[in-house]
């Protein structure tokens, strides 16, 4: 087996931990504390967020148009609308600012 | 009992409410596993190897960071451990999740966290929340569609690679962020909803600038979670809940 095989096979080991882990560790107590529970349910917003901070960040004017839509579509659309309406705004806009 | 009988009455329907939910993430992730497969080629891999690791690890982010590392020479723990650090996030996740599958069987348990993505987590978890049964047939009819069409673009991506015109014309690398603020958003009548994204926006801008990519995820993240956890519990509605 090459050593290429043994970083995907390894790796792929740990991913399944970090996707098992947190539910194995939680589990062993019996009652959630009313903090660790607000701090669970925190967790979507949270971790979502920073796959999205740092890009806006380092993005440019066609991205944040695309974002501003995507934002202002959330407000009446689902998933699906609001995706499609950020993407096709990058599309256009990135044709003239590039 | 009530809800397991209605859901176990309409387990095809349930399979098909999950589906169409895939549809975005379908979407949104397969410039993602074309560019994946290209780039793996480009890096060394060989197509099975690029398939493979799709298959295996199944987690867009860490396999553009293995795939990058390893074109670099870095050396094969460090990779691991990188890949191990970008998909750090999903502890978060099991520990979410976790409660709202605990019923299901174990095999069906493990299965379950095999597929559990970014997108995975924020659709099932918003369905526990609006008062519906996470069952394993809806949740696989969300996960398996993003699974098989992830694989197999990634084959196709690594075969057919060099033939991607303009990535940058096309927006491709800018997708997923759009697609996971609109999943932020989705989130916007939590307690403490905007507090949290504050923090998380912080921390990991401020990560990202000193630690650097990926630990801006998993830093920002605790950074918002510990936001919520440190604020009394009322103001996060534990108490208002039925």
């Amino acid at each position: 087996m090459s050593t290429t095989f043994w970083i995907i096979l390894a790796g792929a080991i740990a991913t399944y931990l970090t996707r098992v882990g947190g539910h194995l560790v939680i589990s062993r107590f019996e009652n959630i504390h009313p903090r660790v529970e607000a701090g669970l349910n925190a967790v979507p917003a949270a971790v979502l967020t920073t796959l999205v901070a740092p890009a806006v960040l380092g993005a440019g004017p066609a991205e944040w148009a695309a974002l501003v839509v995507t934002a202002l579509v959330s407000l009446r659309g689902g998933l699906m609308s609001m995706f499609l309406a950020g993407a096709a705004v990058l599309i256009v806009a990135r044709q003239f600012v590039g | 009992m009530t809800a397991e009988a209605i859901s176990e009455s309409r387990t095809g329907g349930d399979f098909w409410d999950g589906v169409r939910l895939s549809m975005p993430v379908v979407v949104a992730s397969a410039p993602f596993a074309i560019l994946f497969g290209a780039i793996a080629v480009d890096n060394g891999f060989s197509v099975l190897e690029a398939f493979l690791m799709s298959a295996l690890i199944f987690g867009g982010a860490s396999q553009m960071v293995g795939i990058e590392l390893f074109g670099q020479h870095v050396a094969p723990w460090l990779i691991v451990l990188s890949i191990f650090a970008v998909n750090f996030r999903h502890v978060l996740y099991s520990a979410g999740i976790g409660r709202r599958i605990a019923h299901w069987p174990l095999l069906q348990q493990a299965l379950g966290y095999f597929i559990l993505t970014d997108p995975q987590f924020a659709v099932a978890e918003a369905r526990a929340v609006s008062g519906k049964p996470v069952g394993f047939v809806w949740y696989l009819g969300l996960g398996l569609p993003v699974y098989v069409f992830w694989v197999i673009e990634s084959g196709l991506g690594a075969v057919f690679g060099k033939l991607i015109p303009d990535t940058h014309a096309l927006g491709i690398d800018f997708l997923l962020p759009i697609y996971f603020l609109g999943l932020v958003l989705g989130f916007r009548k939590r307690p403490l909803w905007l507090p949290v994204v504050a923090a998380s926006a912080a921390g990991s801008i401020i990560a990202y600038k000193t630690v650097g990519s990926p630990w801006h995820v998993s830093i920002g993240a605790v950074a918002g979670v510990l936001l919520a956890v440190v604020l009394p519990p009322h103001h996060s509605g534990i108490g208002e809940r039925p």
